[in-house]
């Protein structure tokens, strides 16, 4: 006696079709990056053979060929060591550690704040101005005097490196705790009278109807914040002196740029990748929990 | 479940006057519902007839009078969970699936598992969606998610329903289509049932009292007794005694039920809102 | 026996809404003082040591009398964040007006966008000195620049694809052209994803210009002067240009809020961003 549907039901992702999703997506990825090579190097044939000067002057030195900087991750980056590319991929894991530990503390933080706020206007009018003040800090400064002083406090196996994670997360907290905010107060009103008629607790109401409502704003934070969290990383390397990241290998690097500029740009290179791979990772943990209404969405 | 011979319902005196804009929702209301009536709450915009279901659900706290439901106050009854309200937006948790929202209110009453699950296949058997119950909402169409939010409202069998123009926004077969549905679960179930609703042709059709009420300020204009058949049908529709109480509801409408100014209903809907506002937080 | 009756006049009606605004932030001056009065109490509590956080006292002194070098440098990284900013979101909305005229152009260039506001382009900022020269303040400008377009891009864009086709429809309805639907529909629907997306940008122009001047900039500069006086361990003096450069980011923040709620107030479609 089941009526016939009014409306078809969006089809579970099936195998195939998801295959067929990820060739696709795989192949304009692909056709990405070789637009890109192609648009690098016909801007580089046009600006040089010009010889324009503006807005910069085009050589090996400011724009090395593609070929050279991929040539250069096969060869050792000093006498009697790994190729540059193996070196640059641990570099990378050791960033993509302090990366995802900031991420981790900046979100739970952030989260924490967010519902904190959401339950008091006056909580929220004495301190959020204080919140989003904390982001016009530039971290770059305060960078040496939180490793200065959060490092002493740690066990040795997070020594160094879990000052900089301290950094990641104090670019991450930032968007997490506003959007949860929002998130938590966009609960539908006439959903909040539901749960009066329930009687229900208030924290009923925040774990049963507030959070799962404020899901796809804190995912669109977390977002913001998986890139926030990389570039947290590399800064808060730069004055730690960690050799072991990325952002001591850009600091390293930039002594050389002038004779060996293809070092510097892998480096910028995998450090990019490592930005896009940290927001795929969300992206598909986003899919993986989020189940939503399909509407106009990133 | 409430006991037979008290009213399920009893509200005295009842007025309300929201302190913004100073309206005059309600004003000395006195009505009673005896268990196993269907009440219709007809009126034009302002009458006050959602904010007299609020007040029966406790959602609005009345200015003056009282209100007894079950024979408790109201504040106790909707502790209690003695009502099931079913709005005119079905109100469902998107990130649930059908069945998870059926079994909302049996969570909340810390049922457990296997009860909740007995309870949801019934309501769906009820309402007629099984096979539905790991659909989203949006998968579903307006009917289907309002016959969801009436099986959530049902689903740990209330003894009163309370329902503000549930089928307002759907098309006329399906509201048709819902009417005799929501019939034949009234004759099943025995409940009591307040039913809000702008069209006089579904509230003669649905009740055994339809309570006609008129704007400024909101009070009953008069309470018309439906002697239909208990079998309502289709046929019911062409029925010439049916016609005579549609006229008899209409007359009551016209005479007493003066429209609002414009400036009056916004005046009313901006104090509802910020009740609704304050009580929903 | 009966009180005076006082017409509420057009002036006392201002003084009232400006007094409910004063009132608002009353919560965060407390929160202030209480977060001032922590801080000075905690380092004389424990002990602190003065170089890893300076009594608020401390700071306020060494921003008076340093004031002479720090503010002109804090105007001189404030002018490369501001010329960041405003170059890299005018260029965002620029492109982002563009693509979203042409609706297969979107189609494709928004993943890459998304792809590209995902990289940490504060490792770049090294080579952008190395293009331009790392003394004049158009290396500086260009990272702030570059940190600014992708994100004001990404949101403009999707504010602009956000418009509803209804009022497409109602417009067409009217026989409006494209360049009134653009005036009357687009832009107002885009504004507020707009205006998010400069608060976002101010704060991170302000970044870019500081960590640009890191890797090399003339003396004149907030980023350098704080790396050198943390590194001859003034830090008084350090924490005084921090102070400077958070001020400054401010003001550029709530310049951005103030020209929202200037803008936004005339716009009909006034959703919370």
């Amino acid at each position: 006696m089941a009526q016939a549907m009014a409306v078809t039901p969006v089809a579970r992702r099936l195998p195939a079709g998801s295959v067929l999703n990820a060739v696709r997506r795989s192949a304009s990825f692909v056709l990405g990056v070789a637009a890109l090579v192609g648009l690098w190097e016909l801007y580089r044939w046009i600006w040089s053979s010009a010889g324009w000067t503006w807005p910069f002057a085009v050589d090996d030195t400011t724009m090395p060929h593609v070929w050279v900087i991929v040539h250069a991750l096969w060869q050792p980056a000093q006498v009697n060591q790994p190729a540059l590319g193996d070196v640059l991929f641990h570099k990378a894991l050791f960033t993509a550690k302090e990366a995802a530990a900031g991420f981790a503390l900046g979100a739970a933080i952030g989260f924490v704040l967010g519902v904190v706020l959401a339950h008091s206007r006056l909580l929220q009018r004495g301190f959020l101005p204080y919140i989003v003040g904390s982001q016009t800090i530039p971290i770059l400064a305060i960078a040496p005097m939180v490793v200065v002083w959060v490092n002493p406090k740690l066990p040795a196996s997070l020594a160094g490196w879990g000052a900089v994670a301290v950094i990641a997360a104090y670019l991450t907290f930032f968007p997490v705790a506003i959007n949860t905010l929002r998130g938590l107060q966009s609960a539908d009103p006439r959903a909040l009278e539901l749960m009066r008629t329930y009687a229900a607790s208030r924290w009923t109401v925040l774990w049963k109807l507030r959070v799962p409502a404020s899901l796809p704003y804190v995912f669109s934070a977390l977002k913001v914040a998986a890139t926030a969290s990389v570039v947290g990383a590399i800064i808060g390397e730069l004055p730690s002196g960690l050799q072991s990241g990325l952002g001591g290998a850009i600091l390293n690097f930039n002594q050389y740029y002038s004779i060996e500029p293809q070092e510097l740009w892998a480096t910028n290179i995998v450090a990019a990748i490592l930005g896009i791979v940290f927001f795929l990772i969300v992206i598909a943990a986003e899919r993986a929990i989020v189940r939503r209404p399909p509407e106009v969405s990133n | 479940m409430s006991e037979s011979g008290r009213p399920v319902v009893q509200i005295e005196g009842v007025t309300k006057v929201f302190a913004q804009g100073n309206v005059t929702a309600l004003q000395d209301i006195d009505l009673e519902l005896q268990p196993g009536e269907f009440v219709s709450l007809i009126g034009p915009s302002g009458c006050g007839k959602s904010t007299l279901l609020r007040v029966i659900g406790d959602l609005v706290q009345p200015t003056a009078g009282t209100v007894t439901v079950n024979g408790k106050s109201a504040g106790q009854a909707r502790a209690d969970r003695d009502y099931g309200i079913v709005f005119q937006d079905s109100v469902l948790f998107d990130w649930r699936t059908v069945a998870k929202n059926i079994a909302l209110p049996l969570e909340l009453l810390g049922w457990d598992r296997e009860r909740r699950r007995r309870r949801i296949d019934e309501m769906l058997a009820l309402v007629e969606l099984t096979g539905f119950a790991d659909h989203h909402p949006w998968q579903l169409s307006g009917g289907m998610q309002q016959r969801v939010s009436i099986a959530r409202a049902l689903a740990f069998e209330p003894a009163l329903l309370l329902m503000d123009e549930p089928f307002g926004a759907l098309d006329e077969m399906t509201r048709e289509r819902l009417n005799l549905e929501l019939l034949a679960i009234w004759r099943q179930l025995g409940s009591t049932i307040v039913f809000v609703t702008h069209s006089i042709s579904e509230a003669v059709f649905l009740s055994t009292r339809v309570v006609v009420m008129s704007p400024r300020p909101g009070r009953i204009a008069g309470v018309v007794d439906i002697d239909l058949p208990a079998e309502r049908t289709v046929e019911t529709h062409e029925d010439p005694r049916f016609f005579e109480l549609v006229t008899e509801v209409r007359e009551l409408l016209r005479r007493r039920g003066e429209h609002l100014l414009p400036e009056e209903e916004q005046a009313l809907t901006d104090a509802a809102r910020a009740g609704a506002g304050g009580a929903g937080e | 026996m009966s009180g005076v009756v006082v017409t509420p006049g057009l002036r006392a009606g201002f003084g009232r809404r400006a007094g409910r605004q004063a009132i608002e932030w009353i919560p965060a001056a407390v929160v202030f003082c209480l977060g001032i009065a922590v801080w000075e109490g905690a380092i004389w509590a424990f002990h602190i040591k003065q170089f890893l956080l300076p009594k608020p006292s401390d700071i306020v002194s060494s921003l008076w009398s340093d004031g002479g070098t720090l503010w002109p440098a804090g105007w001189t990284t404030f002018k490369e964040a501001l010329g960041g900013f405003a170059g890299g979101s005018a260029a965002g909305i620029v492109v982002a007006t563009a693509i979203g005229r042409f609706r297969a152009l979107g189609g494709v260039l928004m993943p890459l966008a998304i792809a590209a506001n995902a990289v940490p382009i504060i490792a770049f900022a090294p080579i952008f000195n190395a293009w331009f020269d790392p003394l004049a303040p158009g290396s500086k400008m260009a990272i702030a620049g570059v940190l600014c377009f992708f994100p004001v891009l990404v949101n403009t864009l999707r504010g602009l694809q956000s418009v509803s086709p209804r009022q497409i429809e109602l417009m067409r309805s009217y026989a409006a052209g494209e360049l009134t639907i653009w005036r009357r529909v687009r832009v107002p629907t885009a504004l507020p994803y707009v205006f998010t997306s400069l608060k976002v940008a101010s704060v991170l122009a302000m970044i870019g210009a500081i960590v640009g001047e890191y890797f090399g900039g003339s003396f004149n500069a907030l980023g350098v002067l704080i790396r050198s006086d943390a590194q001859i361990l003034d830090f008084q003096t350090a924490w005084a240009g921090i102070l400077v450069a958070s001020l400054l980011g401010l003001a550029l923040y709530a310049a951005v809020v103030v020209a929202e709620r200037l803008t936004i107030r005339w716009a009909p479609a006034s959703r919370d961003p």
